[in-house]
């Protein structure tokens, strides 16, 4: 027998509500004016007819309807309880209890012929007290043959198997109006092999796992400081003791993290029928499959990701999936394939939701965002298929070329996105044109209980969730001097070829801060899929922390996710790291320039690399000139004391090495401002050369497209172009560099 | 149980005798409802919270439970508290979950009756007026009835 979750969940139930009956009865029989106890019953046997209805056991549901029937006429005062309706009744339970009993085991509740029970209770809802007397005694156990033939209609989708099922007759074969019989009967079956599923599982209320999980909590806490204190202890008892109690408190987190668990396919069973009325909406063949419904997720976490899930789920079918006749033009079976898969990877839950439809067209996507006024053009046509896709994740953004009744239910894939960060989850999406589409979700196993990164700042500790984390860098006092690059107020540290903006954790918090020695760390965190990095003052440890909320007087301190208490009982705060992010503007300034530039998520980063981000600064007093950033080697600023000269021309000792100066005003014909303590220079290099170009101010770097561009008869620039609403030359380094082996332009000009 | 209104709403006067907890604010004898009181303890070291509001003295550990403290001298507007004068938790019940308020000295309960009770008299400062609900005149000395939802509420936690 294949018992789905919801016939486990509705066995389970029907057999607690059907105890509570018996005892219900017996004290309607002593007070048969409790109209409270008569509504009670009534509501419960309207359950189990509705229940059994929906899920298809019909002679379930005809038991219960007439059962029903006759409680409402008594709960309306059209009839008044005796004891020959409480017979009547208790049969109805006994009946039903049989029948579940037998769905149990033999998945079938049509074992038997009920429709003596059935007239008998019709008669009494009548009123008929005539046929009272008769029935007992007629109310006999039919043959199993005689109930394969009474309930024809049933036999096709039941698949009747009454003849072979041993239990189906074996609660009819009981004289059902006695609770001894039926006991004794439960005796015997609790002979053989497994507990009933009624008996083998225990409702517990939420509230008293969330109490169990947050007692874990502390004793994680109260064992980690333990672990501490063992360290420096040298009992060998003490020792053993203490590494009994780290597995056990282990094993006990696990197991209590267990009782919330869930599988995921609890979630998943409603999406048969979604896609069942869906596709009979939209006129679609769909066949779903589903992969890895076993995998359990914290209760938490189902219920966060449930109304993400059906959102794609809903999209794949209505826009993803096409039209039968569609399917077979493009040479597809009608029949779509929309795939489920759930599975553990590295400590997170990943789920995948693909179809085989018609797939995502980046470029109707490049055009939507264009029309809507994302971007321009021009940064539309910048964009790879993937950033392009991607840009379903922005508000407001609809592929769909009708809004029907299923989509446009104001849940963008923004609120997918959204719902899933929220929780710590990620979401990708990826897609080929008359492929189909596939979405990764990747989401953490639980929320209570994370591993995390413990740093300094100031006095204090503050937890980084270990999930935001990519890498350490740790940078001696020398080696940050050199590598740390200031522009224009932000700073920058050059990962493998990579810009990485740089905050300063303590200066974000505004609280005192620096280690004094010059050495600086370097957290790389990835806050919504951009890289930035973190100084802090040290870096402790990691740690398994129970995250605790904060209360509502620090709902608007967004830099903070939550609290957590440390093994010396001191609280910690976890630090958001989307939310300080924000707050220093490492993230809102790239995002706002996704949404008005690149879009893309890793574009930033892929167009420095790639080459297209601009250096831009001030030559004279007015002119704005750009380099590429990847000819850039270094910003640097030298007095005016260092410079030397050789022969006509301005040097400096750089790095062991004579690095020649060229000044930008001098060789655009700008005026030079003289007499500045300090010049600023740009050290470039291009083939094989390099020199440092004097510029007047360093202004920022860019990454935008470049519009209304006009190539430049100028020596030494490419083209001129409009940056940031500025007339910007763009410098050719290569022609500049190589001014270097001519001779230097005399003084005078 | 007297509902929240009753105790809270500074219009009505109170029509039955009050228990209050008492403490002391910068010389300021203040009281609250003897029933939201969850506990009262001595000083606690306690986490600063950056960037959060200023009243916000930190979170405490309060067995497992994470609670935000208030300094009831900033919250009332009144000088700071003295480096050598540790401060005092009263420990407080509210709609906006679990906080500490910190004062400097725990005082008794104390049972006041109705015709003891006083509007907040118009000199009293308008910091202090927003969070405060009523007086009552005890032998010798005034009793502040503090709101302890106001003090908690989000609102009016400025920087």
């Amino acid at each position: 027998m294949n018992a789905s979750e919801i016939v486990k969940e509705f066995l389970v139930e029907s057999t607690e509500n059907l105890d509570a009956l018996d005892q219900a009865f017996v004290a309607l029989e002593r007070n048969p004016g409790d109209s409270e106890n008569l509504g009670g019953i009534f509501r419960t046997i309207h359950t189990i007819k509705g229940t059994s209805g929906f899920l298809g056991y019909g002679t379930l549901e005809s038991v219960a309807h007439a059962g029903e029937n006759l409680l409402s006429k008594l709960r309306d005062g059209a009839l008044s309880f005796d004891s020959a309706i409480a017979d009547a009744l208790l049969r109805v339970v006994d009946v039903t209890r049989g029948m579940l009993e037998s769905i149990e085991r033999g998945g079938s509740d049509a074992g038997g012929d009920y429709s003596d029970l059935i007239a008998e209770l019709e008669a009494l809802a009548d009123g008929e007290r005539a046929a009272h007397a008769a029935a007992p005694v007629t109310a006999s156990a039919p043959g199993p043959v005689a109930a394969s033939v009474a309930p024809v209609e049933r036999a096709a989708e039941l698949e009747l198997s009454a003849v072979a099922s041993p239990a189906a007759d074996e609660p009819l074969a009981d004289d059902r109006r006695t609770g001894d019989d039926r006991r004794a009967g439960q005796d015997r079956r609790g002979t053989d092999a497994a507990p009933a599923l009624a008996e083998s599982s225990l409702r517990v209320d939420v509230t008293v796992l969330d109490r169990l999980m947050n007692l874990v909590g502390e004793l994680v806490l109260a064992r980690n400081q333990i672990l501490q204190f063992t360290a420096t202890q040298t009992d060998t008892g003490f020792i053993g003791a203490s590494q009994r109690l780290n597995l056990v408190t282990s094993e006990l987190q696990e197991g209590v993290m267990k009782t919330r668990m869930q599988p995921i396919g609890n979630l998943w069973t409603k999406f048969p029928r979604i896609i069942r009325d869906l596709s009979a909406q939209c006129g679609r063949e769909v066949r779903l499959e589903m992969e890895g419904k076993d995998t359990e997720l914290d209760k938490t976490i189902i219920e966060a990701i449930k109304d993400p899930l059906t959102h794609i789920v809903r999209n794949s079918v209505d826009h993803g999936i096409e039209s039968p006749a569609d399917r077979i033009a493009r040479g597809k079976s009608p029949q779509g394939h929309l795939m489920l898969r759930a599975f553990h990877e590295g400590g997170q839950i990943n789920i995948e939701i693909a179809d085989d439809g018609a797939g995502i067209d980046a470029d109707r996507v490049r055009q939507k965002a264009v029309s809507r006024g994302i971007m321009t053009a021009e940064q539309a046509a910048r964009l790879n298929d993937h950033e392009a896709i991607k840009l379903v994740f922005l508000p407001g953004f609809s592929t769909a070329e009708k809004v029907s009744n299923i989509s446009g239910r104001g849940v963008g894939m923004d609120v997918v996105r959204t719902n899933i960060e929220r929780i710590g989850g990620t979401v990708d999406i990826q897609s080929r044109i008359g492929q189909g589409t596939t979405l990764r979700i990747k989401i953490p196993l639980t929320l209570a209980i994370i591993p995390a990164l413990i740093v300094n700042a100031g006095r204090e500790r503050f937890a980084i969730p270990q999930a935001a984390l990519v890498e350490l860098v740790r940078l001696e006092a020398a080696q940050a001097k050199e590598r740390l690059e200031h522009v224009g107020g932000a700073t920058f540290y050059r990962l493998r070829g990579n810009l990485l903006p740089v905050i300063t954790l303590h200066r974000e918090l505004r609280v005192e801060g620096g280690n004094g020695d010059g050495v600086v760390s370097i957290v790389v965190l990835n806050a919504d899929g951009r890289q930035f990095g973190l100084i802090v003052d040290a870096i402790s440890d990691t740690e398994e922390i129970v995250v605790k909320p904060l209360g509502k007087q620090l709902k608007r301190v967004n830099v903070f996710a939550g609290a957590t208490i440390m093994g010396d009982g001191r609280v910690a705060l976890i630090l958001d790291v989307v939310g300080l992010a924000q707050q220093a503007r490492v993230i809102t300034a790239m995002r706002d320039r996704s949404l008005s530039g690149t879009g893309g998520q890793e574009s930033e980063l892929e167009a420095k690399r790639d080459g297209s981000a601009l250096l831009l600064f001030q030559v004279g007093e007015h002119g704005r000139m750009a380099v590429p950033l990847a000819n850039v080697a270094r910003l640097e600023e030298f007095t005016s004391s260092s410079i030397e000269h050789s022969g006509e021309r301005r040097v400096v000792q750089y790095r062991g090495d004579i690095l020649p100066l060229i000044s930008l005003a001098r060789m655009f014909n700008e005026r030079e401002t003289v007499g500045q303590e300090l010049m600023q220079v740009v050290v470039c290099s291009a083939d094989g050369r390099s020199a440092g170009l004097v510029v007047d101010r360093i202004v920022d770097i860019v990454n935008e497209p470049i519009t209304a561009k006009h190539a430049s008869a100028r020596p030494g620039v490419v083209a001129t172009a409009v940056v940031q609403q500025f007339v910007t030359d763009l410098l050719d380094v290569d022609a500049v560099l190589r001014t270097v082996d001519e001779p230097a332009p005399s003084r005078a000009a | 149980m007297r509902t929240m209104t009753d105790v809270l709403d500074p219009a009505a006067a109170p029509a039955a005798v009050r228990q209050l907890a008492t403490f002391v604010v910068d010389g300021l004898l203040c009281g609250v409802d003897v029933l939201t009181v969850q506990e009262v303890i001595r000083h606690q070291t306690m986490t600063p919270v950056p960037c959060a509001p200023r009243v916000v003295e930190g979170l405490i550990n309060l067995r497992g439970q994470i609670v935000t403290a208030i300094d009831m001298r900033r919250r009332l507007g009144l000088p700071e508290r003295p480096d050598a004068l540790l401060s005092m938790n009263v420990v407080v019940r509210t709609a906006e979950g679990v906080v500490s308020l910190l004062v400097d000295e725990i005082g008794d309960v104390v049972e006041v009756k109705p015709d003891w009770f006083e509007v907040t008299p118009d000199t009293i400062g308008a910091t202090v007026r927003t969070v405060i609900d009523g007086v009552y005149k005890l032998s010798g000395r005034l009793l502040f009835i503090v709101d302890v939802e106001r003090i908690a509420s989000v609102e009016g936690l400025g920087d």
